[in-house]
């Protein structure tokens, strides 16, 4: 009850009044939601996309009828506690890096049977949609190393290489824009229209909000995972979708998640 | 002499240590396409060729936008050649039209096909100008009243006007998008926006 009631009223801040003033009103309607998050932990909605990702994760489901219990995410089979702190890593039997989603695939592919292509159809939901199967497992697994600090391995060679190639990605300026992520996330204190922009080459900035995600977006009304908001990113560069579970995708999460290193884990974090 | 090249090596450490740490190791230019390739597997052909590099964006991306004064004096040369000019050589335009481009962020993301409106500059996205509109950004300097403070000379209106069409010609490697030169606003457009920050009458100098 309280939930609903507090989404409503930030649903209200959201819509309302001239586009700068509201958004200006939302950020401290959301300090205010932060606060009080802060006081009742059980309060957040993304939870609830974590608990049914929980259940998804024992259901016995696809051609198997097998549960993800078995899954390993890189801390030994069935250890979810923590594991996301430690992602992305290589994984021996992939013989690949992989970021949360990306190993999340690979399990329901492997352990449960489901076709990669069934699985890459639809993986993130729309505004005001219900969240996806692969949204609600990742927002269960990166909540289950809340209060953790990110401390992903950069010691395996293809690790190290993926790592190298986040970062080229991150400042290689392309597209009829010339934009590269550095354009708009390479300087401390900018912002684009009134939506402060996170200087993500910078530890201090970097800790503060790769950790956030999965996060449960207010604006709309279910939760979005890192993969999805690196879409949003490249869309707004004006280049074409990126492929779910992508090479490049686990590229730029090894390199942001390098640079919040040691920074806490908060997902699912409310955002606009 | 040993001594003294250990210390020159120190010097040298020291000296390239910062810009060292800044610049991408590593990665090699084909490990980053295979990545690309890879990842955009799905893409149109059309679409592929958006993260083919053009020499300025090879060179920026290399320099991490510094490059060395000599590299920067050949992109500045480059880039001046692709500014075209309005036939009848007005380089003011409509202000009013140009508040509408500066206002709309449209064109060219892949859920802007077929397009629906003419593409927008966007400039409220990193700059401020009109004072009454207060969601603008803050990646570019604010433009606000830019013309009336420049007394609205026509050697600016001029420098105004190729900026907008290709900053490169004037910063080499600028965050800023080569508007005109890359074909996403015309030559009409392009001189609606000048006038918008140029003209006595736009609010943007009021």
């Amino acid at each position: 009850m309280r939930v609903s009631l507090l989404i409503a009223a930030l649903a209200l801040v959201v819509l309302a009044g001239p586009p700068a003033l509201a958004q200006d009103d939302t950020e401290r309607q959301l300090e205010k939601y932060r606060d009080m998050l802060k006081a009742d932990p059980w309060s957040n909605p993304g939870l609830l996309e974590a608990d049914r990702g929980e259940a998804l994760w024992k259901e016995k489901r696809g051609p198997k009828n097998a549960s993800l219990e078995a899954c390993d995410l890189g801390k030994g089979p069935g250890k979810v506690e923590g594991a996301f702190a430690e992602l992305p890593r290589y994984f021996k039997d992939a013989d690949r890096v992989m970021d949360l989603e990306t190993r999340l695939l690979w399990c329901m592919e492997k352990l449960q049977g489901f076709a990669h292509a069934d699985l890459v159809k639809k993986p993130y939901s729309k505004s005001n949609q219900a969240g996806t199967d692969l949204e609600a497992l990742a927002t269960y697994v990166a909540n289950k190393s809340n209060g953790m600090k990110f401390a992903a391995p950069t010691t395996h060679p293809k690790e190290k290489e993926i790592l190298a190639v986040g970062e080229a990605l991150f400042f290689r300026r392309q597209g009829p824009m010339d934009f590269a992520c550095a354009t708009c996330h390479g300087d401390s204190g900018k912002r684009i229209r009134l939506q402060p922009l996170p200087y993500l080459s910078k530890p201090e900035e970097a800790r503060k909000i790769v950790g956030n995600w999965p996060a449960y977006r207010v604006s709309q009304g279910s939760v979005m995972t890192m993969e999805h908001r690196l879409v949003d990113c490249y869309w707004q560069m004006r280049l074409p979708l990126i492929d779910y579970g992508s090479d490049a995708m686990i590229a730029l999460t090894s390199y942001l998640v390098n640079r919040a290193n040691g920074g806490d884990i908060t997902a699912p974090a409310i955002k606009r | 002499m040993i001594r003294v090249l250990t210390v020159g090596a120190i010097i040298a450490c020291l000296a390239g240590g910062v810009a060292f740490a800044e610049k991408s190791q590593g990665a090699s230019e084909a490990q980053v396409d295979k990545v690309i390739a890879s990842s955009w597997a799905k893409a149109a052909p059309e679409w592929k060729a958006r993260f083919v590099q053009d020499e300025t964006q090879k060179l920026c991306t290399q320099y991490r936008n510094d490059p060395p004064a000599a590299i920067g004096e050949k992109i500045v040369e480059r880039e001046k050649a692709t500014i075209k000019y309005p036939a009848d050589g007005k380089l003011m335009g409509d202000w009013k039209n140009g508040q509408k481009l500066a206002e709309s962020g449209y064109g060219w993301r892949f859920t802007d096909y077929p397009p629906r409106r003419v593409n927008g500059g966007n400039c409220y996205a990193c700059h401020q100008l009109d004072s009454k509109e207060l969601s603008f950004g803050t990646l570019g300097p604010s433009l606000h009243e830019y013309g009336k403070i420049r007394k609205f000379a026509e050697a600016d209106v001029k420098a105004v006007y190729e900026r907008i069409y290709n900053p490169h010609a004037v910063l080499p490697c600028a965050n800023m998008p080569r508007m005109g030169a890359s074909g996403f606003l015309s030559i009409d457009q392009i001189r609606d926006l000048t006038a918008y920050v140029m003209s006595p009458e736009s609010p943007v100098n009021k």
